[in-house]
């Protein structure tokens, strides 16, 4: 409890923003959770003390109390600082468990005080989506970090929530094996947990070889929003025994319950790995040479693109991986493939993975298509960058159907909500006979308050119903990372 | 009852494609497992989603409770409906819708078959990755439902690994887009809970597909050892080496003389098992990696290697482990077969202690399995003086094998009906209450294909996390919480 009394003298601003207790107790607020679509980061604090306004007693539960019953479920636990804050909304306290026993006792405090939680790893990506409308408490599951098994045998590795990615791949790499989600640290960030990368769904550049966390992940330890633990698949790769519910939190930005374990898939490391990089002249060119490499039959384990800004070169670079005895052959392919400019090298380019990790605290795009379409959302991407005006440098992994848009952040904010919402259109008009009747979406997945308030984060999301429902049965009283997800969920 | 259902059917589907005659709904009581048994009460034959969404609609309002099925081929009883169901066949849903070969999907109806989509693709050199050993007629509605694998999904990976997009029909009989086909949608992953959910969440009505470049280069090797244990080692150094084949399967000395008299395959006289290892890609990557597979074989004692460098070889090479099944028909009267998942590194004691059962009761146990995951697929045999409770028991205590090894009760063929009872077993009623949480965000009156699965159906009305008593700080009045 030292560190509670370091950090004391918050006591008051606690209380002000503190617990939203009552209306999670008595029922699900899940009308009036739909009006937070819009999610600006203003009216959190206003959710928190509308809640609040209709009860007869004190504002919230006495916050001694409440720290009582917290600090008796987990023993490291101290009020919040102004580092803890989640874009503009400040938690009242931080709870690190260092068991998953002691984890689930903290949520099932937090779920007797009615208190909303967010989880956190590294906080790397904790900014993503829209801020939670409330959060009284942040799980942070750094201590978290044991390596529990890695078979290497089996090829798989069971973790708990906060191992660190980097600390991971060399435990893993001793054994001459890798958890093949290669997800770029962001620019003056620390690399993210192995829980905050299955909550964000986040991938690299290989997502075109291997997938993303979802396709990855094999076994899930949860505790659900009312403290329970819950696990589903196991530590066999092949396994098809009860619903995935992997799957279902992969992507759920913490949404659904705190991640606590997950098993993973492993892959050997490539024994070579060569690059083979072209400048090109256009977009145009640059998408031929992108269709080329993944069309071909030399297994492009990444296919990357770059471009700083409007009218600067765009660099295409190929990832091949593989056979020491096969790799230097496929090198000359793809270099013939992708004609005489392109050059071969052992080392990445140095914007490599750029995409995801780019924009700082400027505006990060993502952009989902059918990979087919590549010179048309590029065309389109152009057209109404310079329709809107703003000049956003591009990057990601195109093969794979997935860009990155990343504006700075002395572009307007009316100039960024032009452009992300005259992109949207232009992807969702992709050509597809209707089924899906979009063939592709634009995420704003990190952004300036400014912009967030200007712009539709998320966008439409197909499913948004079922999507509600299944929210609606693991956090009924709607106290996980509220409004964080698509939908206002 | 269900009678009265007749007419709505009918104006959805047409007269033609609404089953009432006794024999004929006979035809679908039961599915490629033949021990479960139940004659649905009414079969309709949908052709578009709308029809579908008709159909379901009206089973709704009259809360009869429906399934959807296939080519039937399942290996759970997962497709049987009961007497007072709607079965909805989806046979008549086969069009290829698209062919994209420049963002490597096709888009199709669930009633095209697994390999008519790998064919559709052929021209433009890609193929449809997911191959179980049903592919020529095993539809991929069905196989979204099952999450099937196939011999080749150690490298290729499974159906959900392969489906960026699904329309269904929801239980409430509303049609929806589950993703977008980019296999990057906002939102929740609801198409991969959805995947592998054995037909409990809805019913498939459109599926998009990942397609996969041919490789330039297959080798299929086939490698006789002295025993099991032998071949077992030849796995184990094989991805010890960082080599990821596209398959590796095993058989042991009964399936070979089973599949040897169904098919002559002419395996290696007297093997005690036999490998087959497939290696695909890039053609200097195969090549070094078959060296290297050789060796590595030939080190673990293998008393004879055979390679198959074009596919007509590749298929003599495959017929015998592709007959297995069918083949132990011919030095049995009838069997059980297990689909129990171990790790890897465990095969060999798993292998050992089925052994030592089958020679406890006294009932013959032929192996044959995907080694490459740890993928058991035990074919326990029974005479006909056989107690078919004690060969039961034996496969129930296989199954216990399997999770006492830190293993699965199904790697691929699905619960279904077959297996809920062994649920418990693998999986805390808390685990199990917490997956029923998202049939009942999809399904909350429990009526597509109940009885699934679960063994203990969740009452979808609970709503966990609510304390509806006061709160301990409230009643030991260290808190007020109003």
């Amino acid at each position: 409890m030292t560190s509670q009394r370091a950090t004391g003298g918050q006591t008051g601003r606690a209380a002000q923003t503190g617990p939203t207790g009552r209306s999670s107790l008595t029922g699900p607020t899940g009308q009036s959770d739909q009006a937070g679509q819009s999610g600006q980061a203003g009216q959190t604090s206003q959710a928190g003390q509308a809640n609040q306004a209709g009860a007869t007693g004190p504002p919230g539960p006495a916050p001694d109390a409440a720290q009582a019953a917290l600090a008796a479920a987990c023993a490291d636990l101290r009020r919040a600082g102004p580092a803890d804050a989640i874009a503009s909304v400040l938690p009242s306290w931080v709870a690190a468990p260092a068991t998953i026993a002691e984890a689930a006792a903290t949520m099932r405090a937090a779920a007797g005080l009615g208190l909303t939680v967010v989880p956190r790893g590294t906080g790397s990506r904790l900014a993503w989506g829209l801020p939670p409308r409330s959060c009284d408490l942040v799980i942070d599951t750094g201590r978290l970090d044991q390596v529990l098994e890695h078979a290497s045998g089996d090829w798989i590795a069971r973790l708990q929530a906060g191992v660190r990615m980097d600390r991971l791949a060399e435990v893993l790499g001793r054994a001459g094996q890798q958890l093949s989600l290669d997800v770029p640290v962001p620019a003056g960030g620390a690399a993210g947990t192995v829980g905050g990368v299955l909550a964000t769904g986040m991938a690299g550049p290989r997502r075109l070889r291997y997938g993303t966390p979802r396709d990855l992940v094999i076994g899930i330890t949860v505790v659900r929003a009312d403290g329970q633990l819950a696990r589903s698949g196991g530590k066999v790769v092949k396994n098809v025994a009860g619903y995935d519910l992997g799957k279902l939190f992969a992507g759920s930005f913490g949404t659904l319950g705190l991640i606590v374990e997950a098993t993973f898939r492993l892959h050997p490391r490539p024994a070579a790995t060569a690059y083979v990089t072209l400048e090109c002249g256009s977009t145009g060119e640059a998408a031929d040479a992108v269709g080329a490499a993944v069309e071909s039959q030399l297994q492009a384990s990444a296919v990357e693109i770059d471009r700083p800004g409007l009218g600067a070169p765009v660099r295409v670079s190929v990832l091949l991986e593989g056979n020491p005895a096969g790799v230097p052959e496929r090198v000359t392919g793809m270099r013939e493939l992708l004609g005489g400019g392109a050059a071969a090298a052992g080392q990445p380019p140095a914007w490599w993975g750029r995409g995801a990790a780019a924009a700082g605290d400027g505006t990060l795009i993502r952009i989902a298509f059918w990979s087919g379409g590549l010179r048309d959302v590029l065309d389109g991407l152009d057209a109404v960058a310079a329709a809107a005006g703003v000049d956003p440098a591009i990057g990601g992994s195109p093969g794979a159907g997935v860009l990155y848009a990343a504006v700075d952040s002395l572009t307007e904010a009316e100039a960024v909500a032009r452009f992300v919402a005259m992109l949207r259109a232009d992807v969702e008009r992709a050509p597809g006979a209707g089924y899906p009747p979009a063939r592709g979406s634009v995420v704003v997945l990190n952004a300036s308050p400014p912009v967030r308030a200007a712009v539709d984060v998320w966008g439409p999301v197909p499913g948004a119903a079922l999507m509600r429902s299944v929210k609606d049965q693991f956090d009924p009283g709607h106290r996980m990372a509220p409004g964080r997800f698509a939908g206002g969920i | 009852m269900i009678d009265t259902l007749v007419p709505a059917m009918t104006e959805v589907c047409g007269a033609d494609y609404v089953i009432t005659d006794p024999a004929e709904l006979r035809t679908y009581e039961c599915d490629g497992l033949t021990s479960h048994r139940s004659v649905p009460g009414l079969v309709v034959l949908p052709e578009t989603a709308e029809q579908v969404a008709g159909v379901v609609r009206a089973c709704a309002a009259a809360a009869v409770p429906f399934v959807a099925r296939g080519s039937g081929t399942g290996l759970s009883g997962g497709a049987l409906a009961p007497v007072d169901g709607v079965l909805i066949v989806t046979s008549r849903m086969r069009k290829i819708l698209e062919i994209d070969p420049h963002s490597r999907r096709a888009v199709v109806e669930p009633g095209v078959t697994n390999l008519a989509v790998s064919k559709a693709a052929e021209p433009f050199g890609y193929f449809y990755a997911p191959d179980p050993s049903s592919q020529v007629i095993c539809s991929i509605g069905g196989n979204v439902a099952e999450n099937s694998g196939g011999a080749h999904c150690l490298k290729h990976g499974f159906t959900v690994n392969h489906v960026t997009g699904l329309e269904v029909v929801t239980p409430t009989g509303e049609i929806v887009w589950l993703g977008d086909g980019t296999g990057a949608a906002p939102g929740y992953d609801l198409l991969g809970a959805f995947t592998g959910s054995e037909g409990t969440m809805g019913i498939v009505t459109k599926i998009i597909v990942r397609l996969t470049r041919i490789p330039a280069a297959v080798t299929t090797l086939l490698a006789g050892f002295g025993t099991t244990g032998e071949g077992g080692a030849a796995v184990s150094a094989i991805i010890a080496a960082g080599i990821v084949p596209a398959a590796i399967e095993m058989m042991d000395a009964l399936s070979i003389e089973a599949a040897e008299a169904a098919v002559h395959c002419n395996y290696p006289a007297g093997a005690g098992a036999v490998l087959i290892v497939e290696l695909d890609g890039p053609a200097a990557d195969v090549e070094a990696e078959t060296a290297a597979v050789r060796a590595l074989c030939e080190k673990a004692g293998a008393t004879e290697i055979r390679a198959a460098a074009d596919p007509a070889e590749r298929a003599v090479i495959w017929a015998g482990r592709k007959s297995a099944f069918a083949a132990v028909g011919r030095i049995a009267a009838a069997y059980i077969v297990q689909d129990g998942v171990v790790p890897r590194t465990a095969l060999q004691d798993v292998l050992d202690r089925i052994a030592a059962l089958s020679a406890e009761a006294g009932i013959r146990v032929a192996n044959v399995f995907h080694a490459g995951d740890g993928n058991l697929h035990p074919l326990v045999l029974l005479d006909e003086d056989t107690d078919p409770e004690a060969a039961e028991e034996l496969s129930g205590a296989i199954l216990d094998l399997c999770i006492e090894h830190g293993g699965s009760i199904t790697g691929e063929h699905g619960v279904g009906v077959d297996k809920s009872r062994y649920m418990p077993r693998m999986f805390s009623p808390e685990d199990l209450d917490t997956m029923q949480m998202v049939r009942c965000a999809f399904d909350p009156r429990g009526l597509c294909n109940p009885g699934k699965i679960y063994p203990t159906p969740r009452l979808c009305g609970e709503r966990p996390g609510i304390k509806r008593e006061p709160h301990p700080l409230v009643a030991s009045g260290q808190a007020d919480l109003l």
